[in-house]
């Protein structure tokens, strides 16, 4: 999990970023957020030993990021803070499959290392897109997208409020989290008997403050049913952007690009 | 760390999501009906208390780790399990958009994994019937343990079978159960530790916030609680650890034939009817004779071999007695459902 102090900042680097005011950005939220399904689906769809297949994939999320100007080493930084766990189970792969596949400048490649580069490609893939989603979308909007496309209504409440008070709740969590460091000299304090007592103390105090947010909003005529007010137009580019982008998911799924690519330049090249 | 999308094949990971939306269309309706309009603000602002509680750290003292809460056992007691379902399934789709912790397609299955099992099976099966009417400090600590423990085994064996049906990864499924269920033993239980911590905190300060939480969760039948809890314990515990007991020796029927005909097992004809329904039934069981498949590479044990070790200590046989045990739990409780429903009507 992340730390506290940088999980906030964390959330206001995505926050700001949607904010900006791109041609990407100006795309209605439901064109991006089934662009994004369609992508990920299609790279999820493709065979584990896979490799070569997957790398005319790499436009969907370039294109975007660097049309929404999104900086390059935050989306790999954050990659590489997600990678663990796609890491830890992938490493086995080279150990467990050891049937060769390709003679490569004289090696052999065994099966299991390319299954293994196959995942590493494909967490990249995806991980890189959803990034991309949020960066050039924003949560209100992805939530608004949501429940144009089926969503129930609660279920986006839900999302948005927590989203409201995640910005709240995490500030009251670190200054209880530095106190505790200021007062601990390193190790005093800190087990679990004095963290159920702060736990248990953010809870009421949580409580509590739902019961004021419930009583503000009776008082301005909060009825139990929640309404999302904003237009969304859906225009002739969005539905450019999504079948142009389906329809080259499409081709690049159906037919091995790279490798039509090597034969043509095979034939050319005397 | 949850589940990426990198491990998943497109089937497992539309299935999953089918039933994760299914399970969030139900709660929802159920919430929008039974609730009253204070439980929406209270949804979003314990979910981000989940939040920020996963943040904050504690030192566990034997080994210099840390570790923190999962939230999943405390949602449920303090919401019910349809609010704490949503809640949880709110929470993990931010993390997963925001912090990359879980891929898209695999969302669906985080939100089973970590939602459904705490919710709907360890919360209404192992807490409350512990715990009941009037809860007492020990009852909280042992109720939030064993369901903590309990949503966890069942959430970390709902990941590896994810990740060994949908077979992008080498892992055999052995040794991914292996190094998953230990570990995730030991976390079910500190989590259940900071879980009780938290409720007997919340207990002894306001103790109403409990008996309201419990008056607004769905009720279910009386007493029949700790009746179907003892049942499923102990079919856990026989299908899991007492197979490995089960005899070797062949049972009255073989031993019969065997001073009949001089074989335990009459051949039957390879082909007609005989024939197809072997075949189908070599390809259904995925655990035949109660163990895993053996490769077909290794070489076939002679006959007449000594009888092997006993107690037979197989991951096999503890895989299909649990499964086991639970299909059979299941399909009886449908065939339960279905026949009431027919009394309803008649």
């Amino acid at each position: 999990m992340p730390k506290i102090d940088t999980s906030l900042f964390e959330i206001g680097t995505l926050d700001r970023l949607a904010a900006g005011n791109t041609v990407v950005h100006a795309l209605d939220p439901r064109a991006k957020l089934v662009a994004t399904l369609a992508f990920i689906l299609t790279v999820v769809s493709f065979g584990r030993y896979e490799v070569a297949a997957l790398l005319p994939l790499l436009v969907f999320p370039l294109a975007l990021s660097i049309q929404a100007q999104i900086p390059g080493p935050y989306l790999l930084r954050k990659l590489l803070i997600a990678s663990p766990f796609a890491v830890m189970v992938g490493m086995f792969n080279p150990l467990l499959d050891q049937t060769v596949l390709l003679h490569v400048v004289g090696t052999n490649v065994t099966g299991g290392w390319v299954s293994f580069v196959a995942i590493l490609l494909r967490f990249a893939l995806t991980v890189t897109a959803a990034l991309v989603l949020i960066a050039t979308t924003g949560f209100a909007q992805v939530c608004m997208a949501l429940t144009r496309l089926g969503t129930p209504r609660i279920f986006a409440t839900q999302l948005l409020f927590l989203y409201r008070y995640i910005f709240v709740l995490t500030e009251e969590g670190l200054r209880m989290s530095r106190a505790r460091a200021l007062r601990s000299f390193g190790h005093r304090g800190t087990g679990l008997k004095i963290y159920g007592f702060m736990l248990g103390q953010l809870l009421l105090r949580t409580m509590d403050r739902a019961g004021r947010i419930h009583r503000a909003m009776l008082c301005r005529g909060f009825d139990g049913e929640v309404r999302l007010n904003r237009h969304l137009r859906w225009r002739r580019k969005d539905m450019l952007f999504v079948c142009g982008w389906l329809g080259f998911f499409a081709l690049a799924r159906v037919f091995n690009l790279p490798q039509e690519l090597g034969q043509m330049l095979l034939k050319v090249i005397p | 760390m949850h589940m990426a999308d990198a491990l998943i094949s497109p089937a497992v990971g539309g299935i999953m999501w089918a039933t994760t939306a299914g399970l969030i269309a139900h709660c929802s309706r159920k919430i929008s009906t039974t609730l009253e309009g204070s439980r929406v603000p209270l949804m979003g602002v314990l979910g981000a208390f989940i939040f920020a509680a996963q943040m904050i750290n504690f030192t566990i003292p034997a080994t210099g780790s840390s570790g923190h809460l999962g939230g999943g056992a405390i949602l449920a007691i303090l919401l019910g399990p349809h609010a704490a379902f949503l809640t949880i399934a709110s929470v993990l789709t931010i993390q997963s958009l925001f912090f990359a912790d879980g891929g898209i397609l695999a969302l669906g299955c985080n939100i089973f994994n970590l939602g459904f099992w705490p919710c709907f099976v360890a919360y209404p099966f192992i807490y409350k019937a512990i715990t009941g009417q009037n809860p007492s400090r020990g009852r909280i600590v042992t109720g939030a343990v064993l369901a903590s423990i309990a949503g966890l085994q069942l959430g970390a064996f709902s990941v590896v079978m994810e990740t060994v049906v949908s077979g992008i990864s080498e892992l055999p499924f052995e040794t991914f159960v292996m190094l998953m269920q230990p570990i995730h033993l030991a976390i079910g239980l500190v989590e259940g530790l900071v879980t009780a911590a938290v409720v007997t905190f919340v207990w002894k300060a306001r103790p109403e916030i409990l008996s309201m939480a419990r008056g607004v969760a769905v009720r279910t039948a009386p007493s029949f609680n700790g009746v179907v809890t003892g049942l499923a314990v102990a079919a856990l515990v026989t299908g899991g650890a007492l197979s490995w007991f089960a005899s070797a020796h062949p049972d009255g029927l073989e031993w019969s034939m065997a001073k009949v005909s001089g074989k335990e097992e009459l051949d039957a004809p390879a082909d007609g009817v005989h024939g197809m329904l072997a075949g189908i039934q070599e390809k259904t069981a995925f655990l035949p004779d109660y163990a895993f498949k053996a490769p077909e590479h290794e070489a076939a044990t002679p006959e007449g071999e000594a009888p092997a070790a006993w107690p037979a200590v197989d991951a096999g046989t503890s895989t299909a007695g649990i499964l086991g045990g639970a299909m059979t739990m299941l399909l009886a409780g449908a065939l339960g459902l279905f026949l009431k429903k027919r009394q309803h009507r008649a």
